[in-house]
């Protein structure tokens, strides 16, 4: 069975070290937020997840959730450790103080939050979203609801989730058809049913607070149309909790995340409060859609790296033929299947993405925060042109590739890894819902294509393209970087030739944009890996031979990722490009009724 | 009620060591140092006591600079103040020089009860809370089970563990020292709050000059034990089993014993 230790030192080398996460500091209520604080904070975090967390990672697999007569059961020890996090203020890392909370930057619950999701996603689910619904109300609900709402969802007495989808209404929200009444004292009367609601309904706190798409009457058709409401389970009446008509009418069996109830929600008249101006909800409920995008990128990275973690285990202990070049290890009856070129390959392939995952996913959360609380507003727009451009990225990029990796660690591991009892196999399924929930990947590529990329006449691309192009100029001549940015160049001269292309072709055909994306999304993705990768290997080369022992250690294995990834798998970036200039005509002609 | 736990700061388990170049003692170049496993129940069992008489416990540690990781440690996890010995006058001593100098600093600090783990994972050596209790001439309980508080609280009962799963049941008079046994409780994480709060609570150096001890009974210069080198075991692969019923494995085995492995005479 995998153990997991957390990555504290990779995400001290990409926060701390390739990123200034110390200069946080320097903006207003962050002050006391240094890297030493933040990364105590993580140490005591990871004990947590590895000995109280991970271990019920498995059990809640095999248990699942159990519905009878209206209620969900988590499985054993799930509602313990959930109050164990709660009580150790670890539910309100980034609220505000005002609420209850710890103030500290994002990127601090974003570091827990692949700690968290790694030892137990199933588990991880019920606490971000209450952080999600916390952010969608701060951002955007009237100040007397914040009052009533936001110290219960940080204190983790309440939790929360997000109510969109309906049987009809999937990718396509604009056909939601949940009902939302006024009764004349500025709350509504909610009636309509939610599925796929992830912690919908559970046994961890005594109340939930959903925030639920819906429409006003006389409301405008499509999107355009949409409130976001906020309706508890239990609302308060003469100083009492009493039932409020949301009930669970069943929860879905599902291939993996099974210890995470996906409710089907039922609203009978159910009482809530509008957040934000009517049919204005889709702007509101973006803010959490982003944050929660952000999220599921870390599902992927998390994942990936916990079975990345199982898969080294088992090729260093694992003993079968012998090295191709004579013994490694003669006095052993056979050699550790670590000597093998191809289980190398597996192996450098997994750790290649999670740390490319790590840094990306790290890029875009302090954009997140210059975004949110830097006093320059230049600083603001930079940050947030870049985290919206990026989001799409990271949450179908490393689901993608999330899903991937889970699926080499298995295959590293041989029959082993296809059994249960063995639990590399609940990664591969507890990932495959990555790529598709919080929008499919599909949609983020559409987004990226579509949104992101002519936004601002191109303003949000910039901030990705000049970054690159100005590393790839002051490094031009550096001989020892050569390696890295020679094929960083030439993958992005075809990214930079790819959305040439795209721009002119969507203008003739949207379909070829819409053919095009997600092998764009996928150019884009290596060509930012790229990036950071060449980033993460001129620091390692710096700081070569440099520190104690573990550091010199961990800077020369940086470096020699960083020359696997360059060398064996950005090559994979050429194909995309291939394959989105060849144009949508093969997708597109082929007749409907031939499928 | 004021309780102090005196804590120590080893090499992580977990890191890979090695025998530095004097040969007596470990490479500490990039070795991680983590607070002594068997002091965390000793600052548990003082959190809970203190938590349940309304007292303050407070943390001392000896060491090098490095220690103060460990105080902030034990101050996230609930000590009001911490009391930290890192003059280089007072390291690299034996645990009769060290507990000489944590006396000194408790008895000018002044307490009702001092907890102490059970030994330092590294040296072993399970002697510097014996050493405290000697110095300030407190009883002193070891193997310790269960720390309860008497009512008058003037004394402490206490639960030892015995063998055969037998168990002793005893009073000690306040002020005294007792060193618990590893498993007595489970200790805490230390929450967010916790470590937040950690940052901004006073760690205390204190000198050796200010102890009041003759500069010859501490650090090395006080010890009466000297490393003279250190090694690592070596592992070897060969296994052989000794087959048969209980007394004739047992004598076939205190053969080889004294034999084989000349360990038993």
């Amino acid at each position: 069975m995998p153990t997991y230790k957390a990555p504290l030192r990779d995400l001290r080398f990409v926060y701390y070290e390739l990123f200034d996460a110390e200069s946080l500091t320097a903006l207003p209520g962050f002050e006391d937020a240094g890297g030493d604080l933040v990364m105590t904070a993580m140490e005591e975090l990871a004990k947590i997840c590895e000995e109280v967390i991970q271990p019920l990672n498995a059990p809640g697999d095999e248990e699942g959730c159990k519905f009878e007569n209206g209620k969900v059961t988590s499985p054993k020890g799930f509602k313990e450790a959930y109050d164990l996090l709660a009580q150790g203020g670890w539910t309100s890392l980034i609220c505000h103080p005002d609420y209850g909370g710890q103030g500290l930057p994002h990127h601090a619950d974003i570091m827990a939050g692949e700690m968290l999701c790694a030892s137990n996603l199933s588990f991880a689910m019920y606490q971000t979203l209450t952080s999600g619904a916390y952010l969608a109300i701060e951002h955007h609900a009237s100040q007397e609801l914040k009052n009533y709402y936001l110290p219960k969802l940080a204190s983790g007495e309440w939790a929360g989730t997000m109510c969109l989808t309906e049987p009809q209404a999937g990718s396509d929200l604009g056909l939601v058809r949940m009902k939302a009444e006024p009764r004349g004292d500025g709350s509504f009367l909610l009636t309509g049913t939610k599925i796929f609601i992830s912690a919908g309904e559970h046994d961890m706190t005594e109340n939930i607070v959903h925030l639920v798409l819906a429409r006003l009457p006389g409301a405008p058709a499509g999107t355009r149309g949409i409130s976001l409401l906020i309706v508890p389970k239990m609302r308060e009446e003469g100083g009492k909790l009493v039932l409020n008509g949301v009930t669970c009418g069943s929860i879905e069996h599902k291939m993996g995340i099974k210890a995470s109830a996906t409710c089907v929600m039922n609203f009978d008249g159910a009482v809530g409060h509008l957040v934000g101006e009517p049919h204005k909800g889709m702007k509101a409920m973006f803010t959490f859609m982003n944050a929660a995008r952000l999220h599921v990128g870390i599902h992927g990275l998390a994942l990936a790296e916990a079975a990345r973690q199982g898969a080294v285990q088992f090729a260093r202990e694992r003993l079968q033929g012998r090295a191709l070049t004579g013994a490694k290890y003669p006095e052993l009856e056979a050699d550790p299947i670590l000597v093998h070129p191809d289980v190398r390959r597996m192996l450098l392939a997994c750790r290649a993405f999670t740390e490319g995952a790590r840094a990306l996913t790290a890029w875009t959360t302090l954009a997140i925060v210059d975004a949110e609380h830097h006093p320059d507003p230049d600083r603001q727009q930079a940050g947030d042109d870049l985290a919206s451009l990026l989001t799409p990225v990271v949450k179908a990029f490393q689901t993608d590739l999330g899903f991937e990796t889970t699926n080499i660690a298995l295959q590293v591991c041989g029959g082993y890894g296809f059994t249960r009892d063995y639990g590399m196999e609940q990664f591969v399924r507890d990932c495959r819902i990555t790529p598709i929930y919080e929008g499919t990947n599909g949609i983020q590529a559409l987004d990226l294509v579509g949104r992101k990329m002519p936004a601002n006449f191109g303003r949000s691309l910039r901030r990705f393209f000049h970054p690159v192009a100005e590393f790839l100029a002051a490094e031009a001549g550096n001989e020892r970087l050569k390696e890295f940015v020679e094929p960083l160049a030439k993958a992005f001269e075809r990214l930079q030739r790819a959305t040439g292309w795209l721009a002119e072709q969507s203008l003739k055909s949207r379909d070829e944009a819409g053919a095009a994306a997600t092998d764009y999304l996928h150019l884009f993705g290596w060509v930012a890996f790229a990036f950071l990768w060449a980033r993460m290997a001129k620091l390692a080369l710096e700081k070569e031979g440099k520190g104690g022992k573990e550091d010199v250690l961990f800077y020369d294995a940086k470096v020699r990722t960083a020359r696997f990834f360059f060398q064996r798998m950005l090559p994979r970036h050429s194909a995309h490009f291939a394959a989105l200039l060849a144009g949508c005509a093969s997708t597109m002609e082929f007749p409907d009724e031939a499928f | 009620m004021k309780i102090a736990v005196c804590v120590k700061q080893v090499p992580d388990p977990e890191a890979r060591l090695r025998v530095g170049a004097d040969g007596a003692w470990i490479d500490e170049e990039g070795v991680a140092f983590v607070l002594n496993e068997s002091d965390e129940y000793a600052v548990e069992e003082a959190l809970r006591i203190a938590e349940r008489t309304g007292g303050e416990v407070i943390a001392f540690g000896l060491g090098p600079e490095r220690t103060r990781e460990a105080l902030r440690k034990v101050l996230a996890l609930g000590a009001s103040r911490a009391v930290l010995l890192s003059d280089p006058a007072l390291l690299g001593g034996d645990a009769l020089a060290t507990g000489r100098a944590l006396a000194a600093a408790i008895r000018q600090e002044g307490a009702d009860l001092v907890l102490t783990g059970s030994a330092s994972s590294d040296l072993g050596y399970a002697a510097t809370g014996s050493v405290i209790a000697g110095e300030l001439g407190w009883p002193h309980a070891w193997l310790v089970m269960g720390v309860e508080l008497a009512e008058d609280r003037r004394s402490v009962r206490i639960t030892r563990e015995m063998e055969g799963g037998m168990n002793e049941l005893s009073a000690v008079v306040l002020p005294a020292v007792i060193q618990v046994q590893a498993g007595i409780n489970h200790p805490r994480y230390a929450s967010l709050k916790g470590i937040m709060a950690a940052k901004k609570k006073e760690i205390r150096e204190v000198a050796a000059a200010e102890l009041g001890v003759d500069a010859g009974r501490l650090g090395r210069a006080g010890s009466r034990l000297e490393t003279v080198s250190v090694a690592l075991p070596v592992s070897g692969r060969e296994v052989e089993w000794i087959a048969g019923d209980a007394a004739a494995v047992a004598a076939a085995l205190v053969t080889k014993l004294e034999q084989e492995a000349k360990v038993l005479r």
